[in-house]
C-alpha cells in the first residue's frame, strides 16, 4: 500500500515534470515565432534567412517526427525521406489537380491532410513486416524502402482529365487523357508548378501539431510500453505488453508527421523531383535526432534547426563549405556523445561559481 | 547464351560488392559500428593508386601495395580520432554519425584535391581475358583477377580470424568486448588491427572497382558502398564468406533484374529481393541469430 | 540533452541567427552585380565548376575593355548541390549580396524552382545549361543552351537526313531529367525520320556497370547507339562495349562534350562518336582559339567543356543586352529586367557556340553543329 503510494507519487512528479519541459519546448517554438514574424514584417530580415524559415519548419517536423521511432523504440530508421517523398508527391498532384479556385490555406490544408494520409498508409503498409525486424537489419530495410519508393515514383507519369485520374508508369503517352488533361507528374521530369502555399505561420503551427501528437504519444500508456521494450524486450514481453500493435501505431503515425512534412517542403519549391528523397536526406535527418539527443525532442529541433542554417551560413567559406560542416558535425558529435567530453564539461560545470550540484536524477 | 552472359556480369559485378562487403563486414563483426565511411576510404584508395600510376609512374603492384598503406593508415587514424572516444557512447548511433560526419569529410577533401570531374582509371590488371565457346562468352581479365582476389581475400581472412593469435583476440572481442579485456585481450590494438585490415581491403576494392569501371570521382565509393553494406547484410553481417555470396547475389541479381525486369527500377528490385530475404531470414543467409539473454 | 550543450547551442543558434537577420547594407552603385548558381560540390559538382570558370573568363575580360556601360561587372557564384532548396537558398544569399542579374541556374530542377523566385522579385534570368522547358517559362527568362525537346528531335532529324543508321538503341539515365526529356523527344520523332527505336534501357543514379544496356542493345541489332546523357558514364559505356566487342556508331548531345577532356581517358575508345554540340575546344576560329587558351591558363590547363562556353557567351550576352538597353548599376532590378526583356530579342550575338538570336519565348536560335571524333579531336561533320 505504502509502496503503491509512493509509486504514484514518482510517476506523478516525473509527470509533472515531463509537462513543464514539454510547454517549454511549445514556449521556445512560439517565442522563435514571434520574434522571426516581427523581423519580418519589419522587414529587418535578409532574404536568406526568410527563405529559410519555411524549410527550417520542414526538417524540424522531419526531424520530431523521427525521433518518435528513434527515441521511443531505440530502432534506427533509414527510410524517413521516402515517406517525405511519398507527402509530397500525393499532396503535390492533389493540389495541382483539384482545388484551384479555393482559398490558399484551405488548399494548404486539404494537401496536408492528403500527404500525411498517404505516407501514414505507406507507414503502415511497410511497418508490418519491417517491424518484425531489428537493429541494424531494420536499417538497412528501412533505407531499401526509401530507395524503393524513390526509383518507383521515377518511372510514374500522372494526369488527371475530366474523366478522372491516370496512371502509366512507361511514359506521358500511355496516360491516354481527354483534350482538357493535364499531365501532372511526369516520370524522372518530376512535378513543377506546385503553387506556392507554404508559409512560415503554416510550418509553425504544425510544427506545434507535431509536437503535441509525438509529446502526447511518447508520455502516453503506448509510448511508455514501447520505451519498455526498448529498455529490455524480454522483460517487457514476459509481463506481456503488446509490443509490435504500439510499435506499428509510432511508426506510422512518424511516417504520416513525415508525410505532412514532404507536403510543406513541396508546396514551397516550384519544382519537385525524387533526387531530393534519397537516403542522404533520411541520414541528414538522422543526424538532427541523433545530435540533438536521441529521445530529446527539444534537441531535436535545435539540432535541424542549427544544422539547416550552418551550410548556409559558411556560404562565405566557399569551396571550404561542406569540408567544415564536416568537421563541426564530427566534432559536435564528440562533443556531445563521447563519455570522456561529457565527464569534462562536468568538471568544468561544478567548477563555475554558479555550478549546480552534480545530478542525480534522469534529466528530461 | 545470353543469360550465361548476364550471369557473367552479375558475377563480375558482383565480385567486386563482394570484396567492398568483406571490409564492411570485418569492422562490423569486431568493432560492432557500420562504418558508412568505408565506400570513401575505396576511393581514397583508388585515387591514391591512380596518382601513384600516373604522376610517378609506378608499377602497378607498387601503386596497390602503396594504396594500401595509405589506407591502412587512414583507417586507423579514423579510428583513433573519430570513432575510438565514441566507443563507450550511450548509443551505438552516436558513432555512425560520426561515421557520416567523415564520409562527408573524405569527399569533400577529395573534392578541393582532385576536383569535381570524374578521371579515367588506368587499367592496373594485364591479365589475359578469357574467351568461351567460341568466343561468345568474353571474360575480361578485370573480373578473373577480381573474383580471384576475392576468393583469395576471403579465405585467408577466414584463416586469420580463426587460426592465429591476433584472429582469436578479435574473436574474443566481437563475442564480448568486456570478457575478452579481462582475459587480457587488448581490445584498442584488436579494433585498431580490424580498421587497418578493413581499410587495407578498401584500397584493393577501390583499385579493383576502378579497373573493371574505369572512372574515378570524388563520389565513387558512396553508392558502391551503400550496394555493399546491403551485400553485408544480406549474407548476414558479421559473417565473411556471407559477405561474399551476399556481393555475388546482389551482383546477379541487379543485372539479371536489368536484363529481364527493366533497367528503370533496377534499384528497387535489388532492394525488394533483399526485403524478402530479411522476412524470411531475419539475420542474413549466414548470420547468426542469437537469442538474447535475460 | 545535457544543459551545458543546451546553452552552448542556443548561444551558438542566437549568433548565427543575429549574423544572417542583419539586413544587406548598401551596395556600390557603379559596379553590376551578376550572380552565378550552380552545382559547385556534389556528383554534379564538374558543370557548374565548368560555369563559374566560363562566366569569370568573360568577367575579366570585359572588365579589362572598360566593362559595360562603363561600369565593372561583380560576378559571384554561389554553390547549390544540383538541389531545388540549396538552389533557392543560394538566390536569396546573391539577393542579399545585391545581385541585379542572375545567370543561372546550371541544372534544370533546380532552375525552375529558382525561377519562380527570380518570376516574384522580376529579376532576370538568363541560364547558361538549363534545358528543361520549364526552366525558362517566364517572361524574365532566357537561355543560352537548346532545350530538351529541341536537342531530342534535332537528333533524330540528323540521323535520318544523314542517313546514318536506321535501328538505334538509347541509353539513357532514368532519374536524370535532361536525358529523360531528350529521349522522351527522339522516341516521339523518330519514326519520322525512318528510324527504328530497338532498344530503350535506362541506368540509375551513379551506375557503373552498362552490360545490361549494352547487350540488350546488341541482341536488338542496333546499329547504332543513341546516348542523351553526360560524358563520364559515356565514357564507361564505350569501354564495355569495346569490351564486350560490340562496335555500333554513336550520337550523342551537348552533355557528351567533355569526353575527351576526362584525364587519362583512352581517346581512341570514342573514334567516330557524333555529337551534336554547339562548341568544341579546338575549333579554329579566333574566338574559340582566344577561349581556350585564357580557359586553360587560369584552371591549370583544363580544358573547356560547353557548360564554360555556355557560361562565356551568356556573360557576353547579358553585357550586349545591356548595352542595347543602356541599363546603368544603379537601376533597380526590375527595371533592369524590363529593359534587358525587350534588348534580348534586338541582339544577336556571335559567341563560342554559334551566332545567336533570341525570341520572346526565351530560346535562343543558332544552328546546331554535329562533330565527329577523329583521331581524338572534333571535326565537324
Amino acid at each position: 500500500m505504502n509502496q503503491n503510494n509512493q509509486s504514484a507519487e514518482i510517476i506523478k512528479k516525473i509527470q509533472s515534470s515531463t509537462r513543464r519541459g514539454n510547454l517549454i519546448t511549445y514556449g521556445i517554438v512560439l517565442a522563435a515565432y514571434i520574434v522571426m514574424q516581427s523581423l519580418v514584417s519589419t522587414g529587418h530580415i535578409s532574404s536568406l534567412l526568410k527563405g529559410l524559415l519555411v524549410p527550417v519548419c520542414v526538417y524540424v517536423i522531419a526531424a520530431v517526427s523521427l525521433n518518435l521511432v528513434v527515441g521511443i523504440s531505440g530502432e534506427l530508421s533509414l527510410g524517413h525521406a521516402g515517406f517525405m517523398c511519398v507527402g509530397a508527391y500525393a499532396s503535390s498532384f492533389f493540389t495541382n489537380a483539384y482545388g484551384d479556385g479555393l482559398p490558399n490555406w484551405f488548399r494548404l490544408i486539404l494537401a496536408i491532410i492528403v500527404g500525411a494520409a498517404a505516407a501514414g498508409l505507406f507507414g503502415i503498409l511497410i511497418g508490418v513486416p519491417v517491424l518484425r525486424l531489428k537493429g541494424d537489419y531494420l536499417a538497412i530495410v528501412t533505407l531499401a524502402f526509401g530507395e524503393i519508393i524513390k526509383n518507383l515514383i521515377n518511372v510514374l507519369y500522372a494526369g488527371v482529365d475530366s474523366n478522372g485520374i491516370h496512371i502509366s508508369t512507361k511514359s506521358a503517352m500511355d496516360l491516354n487523357m481527354g483534350p482538357d488533361g493535364k499531365q501532372i507528374i511526369k516520370g524522372a521530369l518530376g512535378i513543377s508548378g506546385t503553387p506556392r502555399l507554404s508559409t512560415f505561420t503554416a510550418g509553425v503551427v504544425l510544427i506545434i501539431i507535431t509536437l503535441f501528437i509525438v509529446q502526447n504519444l511518447m508520455n502516453s500508456r503506448a509510448g511508455r510500453a514501447i520505451m519498455s521494450t526498448r529498455d529490455n524486450r524480454i522483460a517487457a514481453e514476459s509481463i506481456g505488453i503488446p509490443v509490435t500493435k504500439y510499435k506499428l501505431l509510432a511508426f506510422a503515425v512518424s511516417a504520416a508527421l513525415a508525410g505532412a512534412a514532404g507536403v510543406l517542403y513541396s508546396h514551397n519549391l516550384a519544382s519537385l523531383s525524387t533526387a531530393k528523397f534519397d537516403y542522404n536526406t533520411s541520414i541528414l535527418v538522422l543526424v538532427f535526432v541523433v545530435l540533438g539527443g536521441i529521445g530529446n525532442i527539444r534537441g531535436s529541433i535545435i539540432a535541424a534547426v542549427i544544422l539547416t542554417v550552418l551550410p548556409e551560413m559558411l556560404r562565405g567559406l566557399s569551396a571550404y563549405r561542406m569540408l567544415i560542416y564536416a568537421v563541426i558535425l564530427i566534432a559536435m558529435m564528440l562533443f556531445n556523445w563521447a563519455p570522456a567530453a561529457i565527464s569534462w564539461r562536468e568538471r568544468m560545470m561544478e567548477r563555475l561559481p554558479f555550478g549546480r550540484k552534480k545530478r542525480t536524477g534522469e534529466e528530461d | 547464351m545470353s543469360f550465361i552472359t548476364y550471369l557473367k556480369d552479375g558475377i563480375s559485378l558482383g565480385a567486386v560488392y563482394a570484396i567492398i562487403a568483406l571490409g564492411y563486414t570485418m569492422v562490423y563483426g569486431i568493432a560492432k559500428m557500420l562504418n558508412f565511411a568505408h565506400g570513401d576510404v575505396i576511393m581514397v584508395g583508388a585515387y591514391v593508386a591512380l596518382m601513384m600510376l600516373t604522376k610517378t609512374g609506378a608499377p602497378p603492384i607498387a601503386a596497390v601495395l602503396v594504396s594500401m598503406a595509405a589506407c591502412t593508415l587512414l583507417g586507423i587514424t579514423i579510428e583513433m580520432v573519430a570513432y575510438r572516444p565514441l566507443r563507450k557512447a550511450s548509443s551505438s548511433l552516436a558513432v555512425l554519425i560520426t561515421a557520416i560526419g567523415v564520409s562527408y569529410l573524405l569527399q569533400n577533401l577529395a573534392l578541393l584535391i582532385f576536383g569535381a570531374g570524374g578521371k579515367t582509371f588506368v587499367n592496373v590488371v594485364s591479365f589475359p581475358s578469357v574467351s568461351l565457346a567460341d568466343g561468345q562468352l568474353n571474360i575480361s581479365g578485370t573480373t578473373i583477377v577480381t573474383i580471384l582476389v576475392s576468393v583469395i581475400i576471403m579465405v585467408s581472412l577466414t584463416l586469420f580470424v580463426n587460426k592465429t593469435k591476433p584472429g582469436h583476440a578479435m574473436l574474443a572481442v566481437s563475442e564480448d568486448r568486456d570478457a575478452a579485456q579481462l582475459m587480457g585481450v587488448n581490445v584498442n590494438a584488436t579494433i585498431s588491427l580490424t580498421f587497418a585490415i578493413g581499410s587495407g581491403l578498401a584500397a584493393v576494392a577501390g583499385v579493383l572497382l576502378c579497373s573493371a569501371y574505369p572512372i574515378v570521382s570524388p563520389y565513387t565509393g558512396a553508392m558502391p558502398g551503400i550496394k555493399a553494406f546491403t551485400a553485408a547484410v544480406f549474407g548476414g553481417i558479421g559473417s565473411i564468406p556471407g559477405a561474399m555470396l551476399g556481393g555475388i547475389l546482389l551482383g546477379v541479381i541487379e543485372v539479371l533484374g536489368k536484363a529481364y525486369i527493366s533497367t528503370q527500377v533496377a534499384d528497387a528490385i535489388v532492394f525488394g529481393v533483399l526485403i524478402v530475404v530479411l522476412l524470411v531470414k531475419p539475420s542474413g543467409l549466414f548470420g547468426k541469430n542469437i537469442q538474447e539473454k535475460v | 540533452m545535457k544543459k551545458w550543450t543546451r546553452l552552448i547551442s542556443v548561444t551558438a543558434a542566437a549568433a548565427m541567427m543575429a549574423s544572417l537577420v542583419a539586413p544587406a547594407s548598401v551596395f556600390a552603385d557603379d559596379v553590376f552585380v551578376i550572380g552565378g548558381i550552380g552545382p559547385l560540390t556534389g556528383g554534379a559538382a564538374a558543370y557548374g565548376t565548368a560555369v563559374e570558370n566560363g562566366a569569370k573568363v568573360a568577367v575579366e575580360e570585359i572588365n579589362a575593355a572598360g566593362g559595360i556601360n562603363g561600369a565593372q561587372i561583380d560576378f559571384r557564384m554561389e554553390d547549390d548541390v544540383h538541389n531545388q532548396e540549396t538552389s533557392v537558398n543560394a538566390y536569396n544569399t546573391l539577393k542579399d549580396q545585391g545581385m541585379q542579374v542572375l545567370l543561372g541556374t546550371v541544372t534544370s530542377a533546380p532552375c525552375i524552382a529558382v525561377l519562380a523566385e527570380a518570376i516574384n522579385d522580376n529579376m532576370f534570368l538568363l541560364t547558361p545549361s538549363g534545358t528543361a522547358v520549364e526552366a525558362i517559362a517566364g517572361d524574365n527568362a532566357f537561355r543560352v543552351c537548346f532545350s530538351d525537346p529541341n536537342q531530342g528531335t534535332k537528333s533524330a532529324e540528323y540521323i535520318g537526313d544523314h542517313q546514318l543508321a536506321t535501328k538505334i538503341g538509347i541509353i539513357y539515365k532514368g532519374d536524370d531529367p535532361y536525358s529523360v526529356g531528350i529521349t522522351e523527344n527522339f522516341t516521339a520523332e523518330a519514326p519520322n525520320h525512318g528510324l527504328e527505336i530497338v532498344s530503350s534501357e535506362a541506368f540509375l543514379g551513379d551506375s557503373t556497370d552498362f552490360g545490361t544496356q549494352l547487350n540488350a542493345a546488341k541482341n536488338a541489332g542496333a546499329e547504332m547507339i543513341f546516348l542523351p546523357i553526360y560524358y563520364e558514364p559515356a565514357s564507361l559505356i564505350l569501354k564495355q562495349a569495346a569490351d564486350m566487342d560490340y562496335h555500333p556508331s554513336y550520337f550523342g548531345c551537348d552533355g557528351l562534350d567533355g569526353l575527351l577532356a576526362i584525364e587519362n581517358f583512352d581517346t581512341s575508345l570514342a573514334e567516330g562518336v557524333m555529337l551534336l554540340t554547339p562548341f568544341t575546344p579546338n575549333a579554329e576560329d579566333e574566338l574559340t582559339q582566344k577561349f581556350v587558351a585564357a580557359y586553360k591558363e587560369a584552371n591549370d590547363g583544363l580544358v573547356p567543356i560547353q557548360f564554360a562556353a555556355d557560361a562565356y557567351d551568356g556573360i557576353y550576352a547579358i553585357k550586349a543586352a545591356m548595352e542595347d538597353a543602356g541599363v546603368t548599376p544603379d537601376m533597380s532590378v526590375s527595371d533592369i529586367c524590363e529593359a534587358l526583356k525587350v534588348s534580348m530579342q534586338n541582339i544577336t550575338l556571335e559567341g563560342l557556340t554559334g551566332t545567336i538570336t533570341w525570341g520572346a519565348d526565351g530560346e535562343p536560335n543558332k544552328e546546331p553543329k554535329a562533330v565527329v571524333i577523329t583521331d581524338g579531336e572534333y571535326v565537324p561533320m
